[in-house]
């Protein structure tokens, strides 16, 4: 055993000084809680206010339609997700390995039913239950042929208000325009939420719905949110937000993740990857000898090597 | 006697320590230097987390939005919990750069890094909690990566009473814990010695 790792190891012997731990701890708690709070008084914190259903119906009721629409053709973000939501696709992957399928759907949302049609049933417009009834006594393939036509027309035109009538669409037109109502009314709020109990903590449902539309994903831009824009390690406004994410961040704006279909789990992956390396840090060769390549260490002791003259 | 459980568990913590090792009121002459101040600061600033957070803890999930002291206390929250990422930073690359893992202080490093991440995940849950539009976009953001990993199976971003619960009972728990493992390592090992301090061993100074 060398002679340094016996001082790395032994209680030390040497000269001591006298450190007062309790004080030292009391003195920093003061002058960071009056820091603290000096910050907060002068800075306070974001508090943008959540988004509803019933903002999004009345403020962009042609992407509202157009999203709902798409629910029933089942060509959303949430209709194609995949576990743990449903069974669309297999979610994403790392080469052979599919743990987002492996993990099986656990939280079942079907968006066409749970957003759409059930909620329908509540609505106080005459000409939804035959709607509802047309809907209810289609095949599968009739059901996606109506709703993937009216989205197509929808694009087209560019707002669902100027897509002419036709029987093509079937009673999609209704069941959007009847689902509009109910969200503008602020009834479908409470129904995404209270489908288990009347005091919902559970906001899946009409999260998933409002975060396939693009109303939703306009406001995260404007505040600067978006994925490709360090994503959400920002805070709405001009604060530091969760900036200790910067190295998950980071990847989403880089090649080869910015543009994989697998980034998601490539960069967690990666992050596990960095994890271990953090902690496993000190057995790392060349890592673990940096200290004493780069000798910081001579400043943080400058005292002590300069009294003992080393 | 030495078969009593009790017995094995005082041998095992209480006797591993003398007094003066748990609250030493002296440290070696080269413990003099700013960077053993951000140890105690990461410290202060989660003190001031828990206390913060104990405040909107009994006063309720949304109280703060509407009430001026609410949102005051909310923005103490906030801003500890930014101080408290940036004391451990620093404290973290200061043990980096001291090597402070020498002298089976490995586990006290671990502790260390565990400390940071579970930090993170906690801070996390905190952001989905606000019952605002930051929460409701980091929910939506978060659970794809989540979800990818299969932890979104158990754990949903969007599932505020879940993210709630995690962020006030079970990841404070964890983290405290680590946090007083962390600290008792440190009490226990000492701190570290200066890099090549082998050169005046045998009368180390």
């Amino acid at each position: 055993m060398s002679k340094e790792r016996n001082v790395d190891l032994a209680k030390w012997s040497g000269p001591k000084r006298p450190y007062d731990l309790v004080k030292e701890f009391v003195i920093a708690f003061v002058v960071v809680g009056l820091l603290v709070g000096a910050i907060s008084a002068i800075f306070s914190s974001p508090d943008e206010p959540a988004v509803t259903l019933q903002q999004w119906a009345n403020q962009a009721p042609a992407d509202f339609v157009a999203t709902t629409a798409g629910e029933l053709a089942g060509t959303t973000i949430s209709a194609a997700y995949g576990p743990p939501y449903n069974t669309a696709s297999e979610g994403l992957n790392l080469g052979p390995i599919k743990i987002q399928k492996w993990a099986g759907v656990t939280i079942p949302v079907n968006p066409a039913v749970d957003f759409v049609t059930t909620p329908l049933k509540f609505s106080k417009d005459p000409a939804v239950p035959a709607a509802l009834a047309q809907w209810n006594g289609a095949s599968s393939g009739q059901q996606t042929k109506w709703a993937t036509d009216y989205s197509t027309a929808i694009g087209k035109a560019g707002d669902y208000t100027k897509v002419t009538a036709s029987q093509t669409y079937g009673p999609v037109p209704t069941m959007a325009s009847g689902l509009l109502v109910l969200a503008q009314s602020d009834v479908l709020d409470g129904l995404l939420t209270t489908t288990v109990t009347p005091y919902p903590s559970d906001f899946t449902k009409p999260m998933l719905f409002l975060a396939d539309g693009g109303y939703f994903d306009d406001l995260g831009a404007k505040q600067h949110l978006h994925g490709d824009q360090w994503g959400m390690m920002n805070e709405t406004g001009s604060y530091p937000g969760q900036s200790w994410l910067w190295l998950f961040s980071l990847w989403y704006q880089v090649e080869p993740f910015k543009s994989s279909a697998n980034a998601d789990i490539q960069i967690f992956a990666f992050l596990m990857l960095l994890n271990l390396g953090f902690i496993f840090m000190p057995k790392i060769p060349f890592i673990n000898r940096l200290p004493r390549l780069i000798p910081f260490h001579r400043l943080i002791w400058r005292r002590y090597y300069r009294e003992n003259n080393l | 006697m030495s078969s009593m459980w009790t017995t094995k568990l005082r041998k095992a913590t209480v006797e591993k320590f003398e007094p003066q090792d748990v609250l030493p009121d002296d440290q070696p002459s080269y413990v003099a230097s700013w960077i053993y101040v951000f140890g105690v600061l990461t410290l202060s600033s989660f003190a001031i987390i828990i206390l913060s957070g104990l405040i909107l803890t009994t006063r309720g999930a949304i109280w703060w939005h509407s009430s001026n002291v609410g949102h005051f206390v909310n923005s103490m929250h906030l801003w500890s919990v930014e101080l408290f990422f940036v004391f451990m930073v620093v404290h973290l690359w200061g043990k980096f750069w001291m090597a402070a893992w020498r002298g089976r202080r490995f586990a006290t490093w671990v502790t260390g890094a565990f400390c940071f991440l579970a930090s993170v995940a906690t801070g996390f849950t905190g952001y989905l909690i606000q019952w605002d539009f930051d929460s409701q976009w980091i929910a939506t953001q978060a659970k794809d990566g989540l979800n990818s990993a299969g932890i979104g199976s158990f754990f949903n971003t969007l599932n505020t009473g879940q993210a709630i619960l995690l962020h006030v009972s079970l990841l404070p728990l964890v983290l405290t814990f680590i946090v007083i493992w962390h600290v008792i390592l440190v009490r226990r090992n000492g701190v570290v010695p200066p890099l090549d301090a082998k050169e005046i061993a045998g009368g180390a100074k």
